[in-house]
């Protein structure tokens, strides 16, 4: 009697299933994304071991960029909106000058003098650029500081709210222009804010290494 | 899964001289697209986690205008870290005055060697008590940022209980400057 015949079969499998659930996790991957928007001004930050993510919401954020020119941007968030509406008015009461609230609210960031706001904000968005712009003035030693008024009627608008106050300094400004910053913030005993840094690994063999192990929490 | 089907239908006889065209299978090997496809998400997996900001959090505390009202520190139990320019470090123990400044006044670096900062502090805080050990950090008018984010960070990693964020002095400026102006003639 002859041996039944096993049908060969092919070593090739099939990818299609495999193919599609690839794609699949590929678009998943692609719409959640959250790409950094454009940087009108380049800011390389230093890293540091802090775990906390920065906060997202009702954030102020002081820009020092690497000439330790100092810029102010706020969220974009319907809040957000209505109280770069309410710092414009105070601003245009307190100061005496006249500008669109709504070019006010719709810039990414604002950096110049109170004076200058006008004409600053009849420069096209695309075409302000951190480096050719001058800055809020905020050294004590070279005129008024008036980056300690902004954050006074900053501090007034959230007056009643929650503010995080957000520090993204570059790796390259002097430590002069921190101090202003940090100055300013005192004068308006706004005692408690947050440098964006990037992640860096705890060094191992460190006494917080040695916590993290324990799995210790970490008082931040 | 769907296949066309390719074989000829019905069993036409060809005529003698017509030759069989040879049969060409539609199935692509997917094999690549599914390489580039797993390449991609592992680029976008790695890029949505890494571009997440940290931030580190800093308590400033309130200028005291009366010399009563400030924090003392224990001299023994005092380190006192200083950031010149080009990432220099000095630091000395306790309190400086001209007749110990030279034996005193130290340079280190950002590093982990054994002439880093890290090492400095982790020998301070092993022979001081916790209670009084206390490390005050002041920036020179030099130094970056980043300098001054690191020293912060020093203190995170090496469980700094107490540090403050101190103004320079205008003798220690000037020792900072003294000192990298003897190692710049070296």
């Amino acid at each position: 009697m002859g041996r039944p015949k096993i049908p060969r079969k092919s070593t090739a499998i099939d990818m299609t299933a495999m193919c599609d659930v690839a794609f699949l996790l590929l678009s998943f991957f692609i719409l959640t994304t959250k790409f950094k928007p454009a940087e009108a001004i380049a800011v390389t930050t230093p890293s540091s071991v802090a775990s906390k993510v920065a906060p997202d919401k009702d954030v102020v954020l002081v820009t020092i960029d690497p000439t330790g020119k100092v810029f102010l941007s706020m969220g974009d968030d319907k809040n957000d909106v209505a109280k770069k509406e309410a710092l414009a008015d105070a601003i245009m009461k307190s100061k005496g000058v006249t500008f669109d609230k709504q070019k006010f609210a719709k810039a990414h960031f604002w950096g110049c003098s109170f004076t200058q706001l006008p004409s600053y904000l009849n420069i096209p968005e695309e075409n302000r650029k951190g480096n050719a712009l001058a800055g809020i003035p905020a050294d004590s030693t070279k005129g008024a500081n008036e980056f300690a008024e902004w954050m006074s009627l900053i501090k007034d608008a959230y007056m009643g709210g929650h503010m995080n106050l957000l520090l993204k300094g570059d790796n390259a400004s002097k430590y002069p222009a921190f101090k202003s910053v940090i100055d300013a913030f005192k004068k308006n005993d706004l005692m408690k804010f947050q440098m964006v840094t990037n992640p860096e690994s705890i060094p191992t063999g460190t006494e917080l290494w040695k916590k993290t192990i324990k799995g210790e929490k970490r008082d931040e | 899964m769907a296949e066309l089907d390719t074989s000829s239908g019905g069993g036409h006889k060809k005529g003698p001289g017509v030759k069989k065209g040879k049969k060409l299978s539609t199935r692509v090997d997917l094999t690549p697209m599914v390489d580039l496809g797993f390449l991609l998400i592992t680029f976008f997996i790695f890029t949505t986690t890494m571009s997440q900001p940290t931030a580190m959090k800093l308590f400033l505390p309130k200028d005291a205008d009366k010399p009563e009202d400030q924090n003392k520190a224990k001299e023994s139990g005092a380190l006192t870290v200083l950031l010149g320019k080009d990432n220099h470090v000095f630091y000395y123990e306790g309190i400086l005055d001209n007749s110990n400044a030279s034996s005193k006044f130290k340079s280190a670096n950002f590093g982990n060697g054994d002439d880093g900062l890290r090492m400095e502090i982790m020998r301070k805080k092993a022979s001081t008590p916790d209670k009084d050990f206390v490390v005050v950090i002041k920036p020179g008018t030099e130094c970056t940022y980043k300098n001054v984010v690191d020293a912060l960070d020093e203190m995170t990693v090496n469980d700094v209980k107490r540090y403050a964020l101190v103004d320079i002095s205008d003798v220690e400026s000037k020792l900072i400057q003294l000192t990298e102006g003897a190692a710049a003639t070296k």
